[in-house]
C-alpha cells in the first residue's frame, strides 16, 4: 500500500547527512531498505548486462558487415558471409499472417465473453483460455509435425491452391512446411493472448455506454461494435502488440514446421526461416567466431524488436485502463 | 425507416453475435482437442520403461527417458534456487519500500525482461556461462530458467503483498514493530499463500522452455551426475525426438508431451484454483 507507506514515512521527518543516516541504519529499516533495494536493483543489472552481452559479442559481425547485414540475402557459413534479410523477412512474414488469422477470432471471441456470455460462463471459458496459454510452445511444435503440417499438405494446401490459386502467393510445391503452416500454429498460440487481454479491456467500458447505445436503438451488435469496441480500442490494440511481439520471438514451434531455408520466396507455401528458428538450429553447430557473432547479432534484432513493440503494447494497454477507468 | 433496412440490422446483429460465440468456442475445443490428442497418442505410448530406462542407443527401439525427468528437475531446482529469492525480495521491495522514479524503472525493466524472447535468454545465458567455461553444463541452463522465473515472481509477489490491507501493517507498528517486522511478521505470512502460488505457476511456465535450454543445457543420452555437464530435459527431448525420422522416437515424444504438458496443466489448474478462491474470499 503505497499510502500507507508514505503516511508511516511521514510520521517520523527524516534526518539529514551522514550521521543521521548511520542512526537509522540501527533499527533494522534502513538494512532491510537497503537490502531489497539492492534485489531490485539486480534486475535493472541483470537486463542491462543482457544488452550489453548482445551487444559486445556481436561486434566481430556488426563490423565486417555493418548496415549491409540487413538486407544482404546471402547466409554462408562456409565462406563466411552472412546477411539477415531471408530470417527478418521470415519473421516478418509468419508474424503478420498469424496476426491476419487470429486477430479476428480472437477479438470475436473477446467480445462473446465480454458483451454476451453471462459472467459464469465467461469466468470459465477465459479460465480455460487462460490454461491454454500456458500449454509450452514445444507441444504446438509437435502437434504442429504431426497434425497441422499432414493437414497443410493433403487438405488446406490443395484447397487454397484451387480457390486462390491464381495469386503468387498460393503457387509451388506444397510440401506440408512453410510460412503458412508456421503461421497457423503461431496464431494458435498467440490467440489466448488477444482474448484474455481483450477480455480485460472490455470489461473496463463503463455500462453507460452499452447502455445509451441501445438507449438509442442500436442492435446489441451495433451498440458493441460502433460503441464498446471503439472505446476500448487503444487497449485491444495494446493485445495486438503484445501477441506480435510474442509471435516475433517464438522459437520452437515455428522451427518444428517452418522448414528451415533461408531463402526468400513470395508463395506462402515456400519453406522459410526465422531469426528465432535460426538461432536455434545452428548456435550449437556455428564453428566459427564470425558465424556465432552473426548469429548473436540476429538474436540482438530480435530483442530490440520485440522491446520496441512491447514498449508500445504497455503504453497503449495503461492509457486504456486510464481511460476507461474514469467516467467521462 | 424502411423494414427492410431493420431486417437487415436484426439479421446482421444475429449473425455476427453467432459468429462471436462460435469463435470464442472454436478456440476452447482448441485446448480439448490438444489435450484429447496428446493422451490419446501419448497414452499408448507410455510405459513403465518410460520412467525407468535410459534412451536407448540411436536405431535400437524402446528405452525411456528418466534421465530426462530428472534432468528437468534439477534444472527446474536451479532456476528456483537462482530467481524465486530475487524475484520475491524485490516484489517486497516495490510493495513495501519503493519510493516513485526507482519503483517504476524497475517495474518497467521487470516487464521488459518479461517479454524478451525465451531464445534471446538463452544467448545470454549463453555468454554468461558457457563461453567462460568453454562447455554446456546444467548450471548454464539453470541460469536460463532462473532469469525468465524473476520478472514473473516479482510481479505476483507485488501483486498479493498490495493486496494485504493497510490495517495489518498500521496494526502492528500500533503495537511498536519496526517496519521490517511489521512485514517478516505480519505481512508476508498473511500473504504467503498466494506469493507461493505465484512461484509455483512462474516455474511451470519455465518447466516448458525449450530454447533457452537447447544451447546452455544442451542435452545428454545418459545420466548427468553433479552440475557441470551437459544435461538432458523433457522438452529438449520432446524437440529433438519429434523432428527425428524414427517412428519409434516420435511414440516417445508423444508420451514424453502428454507427462510435460500434463504436470504444467496440472500446477496451472491448481494454482490457479487455488487463487480464485483466494479472491473470492477477500472480496
Amino acid at each position: 500500500m503505497s499510502t500507507t507507506a508514505t503516511t508511516i514515512d511521514g510520521a517520523v521527518p527524516p534526518k539529514a547527512g551522514p550521521r543521521a543516516f548511520i542512526d537509522r541504519l540501527r533499527d533494522g529499516d534502513e538494512v532491510a531498505h537497503v537490502i531489497t533495494l539492492v534485489f531490485a536493483a539486480t534486475i535493472l543489472l541483470i537486463t542491462s548486462l543482457l544488452v550489453y552481452e548482445l551487444w559486445v559479442n556481436s561486434h566481430l559481425s556488426r563490423a565486417k558487415f555493418g548496415w549491409a547485414f540487413f538486407w544482404t540475402s546471402t547466409w554462408d557459413p562456409i565462406f563466411d558471409h552472412f546477411g539477415a534479410a531471408p530470417f527478418i523477412y521470415g519473421t516478418l512474414v509468419t508474424s503478420i499472417l498469424s496476426l491476419i488469422i487470429a486477430v479476428p477470432l480472437g477479438l470475436a471471441a473477446a467480445v462473446f465473453l465480454a458483451e454476451l456470455a453471462p459472467r459464469n460462463l465467461s469466468d470459465s471459458i477465459a479460465f480455460l483460455i487462460d490454461l491454454l496459454a500456458a500449454v509450452p510452445s514445444v507441444i504446438y511444435g509437435l502437434l504442429g509435425i504431426f497434425i497441422v503440417v499432414p493437414l497443410m499438405r493433403t487438405v488446406v494446401g490443395p484447397a487454397l491452391k484451387h480457390t486462390l490459386g491464381f495469386l503468387p502467393l498460393f503457387q509451388g510445391p506444397n510440401y506440408g512446411v512453410g510460412f503458412l503452416t508456421a503461421s497457423i500454429v503461431l496464431a494458435i498460440m498467440i490467440v489466448p493472448f488477444i482474448i484474455s487481454v481483450s477480455r480485460e479491456v472490455l470489461l473496463t467500458v463503463p455500462r453507460e455506454q452499452r447502455e445509451a447505445a441501445l438507449a438509442l436503438g442500436a442492435t446489441r451488435w451495433e451498440a458493441t461494435w460502433q460503441v464498446v469496441v471503439p472505446w476500448a480500442r487503444t487497449g485491444i490494440m495494446g493485445s495486438i502488440f503484445l501477441a506480435l511481439a510474442r509471435a516475433l520471438g517464438e522459437t520452437m514451434a515455428v522451427t518444428m514446421v517452418i522448414g528451415n531455408d533461408p531463402k526468400i520466396r513470395e508463395s506462402l507455401f515456400a519453406a522459410g526461416y526465422t531469426i528465432a528458428a535460426v538461432i536455434a538450429n545452428e548456435f550449437t553447430e556455428a564453428t566459427g567466431d564470425l558465424y556465432l557473432s552473426a548469429l548473436i547479432e540476429l538474436g540482438l534484432v530480435l530483442f530490440l524488436m520485440t522491446f520496441i513493440l512491447n514498449g508500445l503494447a504497455r503504453i497503449l494497454i495503461v492509457a486504456t485502463e486510464r481511460g476507461g477507468g474514469h467516467p467521462s | 425507416m424502411s423494414r427492410v433496412r431493420l431486417l437487415w440490422r436484426k439479421s446482421l446483429n444475429a449473425v455476427m453475435l453467432t459468429l462471436t460465440g462460435v469463435a470464442a468456442f472454436a478456440v476452447v475445443s482448441v485446448l480439448f482437442l490438444i489435450l484429447g490428442y496428446l493422451i490419446w497418442n501419448g497414452g499408448r505410448s507410455l510405459n513403465w520403461d518410460f520412467f525407468t530406462q535410459l534412451p536407448k542407443p540411436v536405431g535400437e527401439e524402446g528405452g525411456g527417458m528418466a534421465n530426462a525427468i530428472v534432468g528437468s528437475l534439477k534444472l527446474l531446482l536451479l532456476a528456483a534456487v537462482m530467481g524465486l529469492p530475487i524475484g520475491l525480495i524485490s516484489g517486497v521491495y516495490l510493495a513495501e519500500f519503493g519510493g516513485k522514479t526507482f519503483s517504476f524503472v524497475v517495474r518497467y525493466t521487470t516487464d521488459l525482461l518479461n517479454g524478451v524472447p525465451s531464445i534471446v535468454i538463452g544467448i545470454f545465458a549463453y555468454s554468461l556461462a558457457v563461453l567462460p567455461v568453454k562447455h554446456f553444463s546444467a548450471l548454464a541452463g539453470g541460469v536460463a530458467l532462473g532469469i525468465m522465473v524473476i520478472p514473473i515472481t516479482v510481479r505476483s509477489s507485488e501483486e498479493f503483498l498490495r493486496a494485504i490491507p493497510g490495517s495489518l501493517r498500521e496494526g502492528a507498528m500500533a503495537l511498536g514493530a519496526s517496519k521490517w517486522r511489521t512485514i517478516a511478521t505480519v505481512v508476508l505470512p498473511a500473504a504467503s499463500g498466494g506469493i507461493l502460488t505465484g512461484m509455483l505457476l512462474s516455474l511451470a511456465r519455465v518447466a516448458g522452455e525449450t530454447a533457452p535450454l537447447l544451447f546452455t543445457a544442451f542435452s545428454n543420452r545418459f545420466w548427468s551426475p553433479g552440475w557441470g555437464q551437459p544435461i538432458a530435459s523433457l522438452p529438449v527431448m520432446i524437440y529433438t525426438y519429434a523432428i527425428a525420422p524414427y517412428d519409434d522416437w516420435h511414440r516417445q515424444a508423444w508420451a514424453a508431451g502428454l507427462i510435460l504438458l500434463g504436470l504444467v496443466l496440472l500446477a496451472n489448474l491448481g494454482c490457479r484454483l487455488a487463487l480464485r478462491g483466494r479472491g473470492m474470499g477477500r472480496s
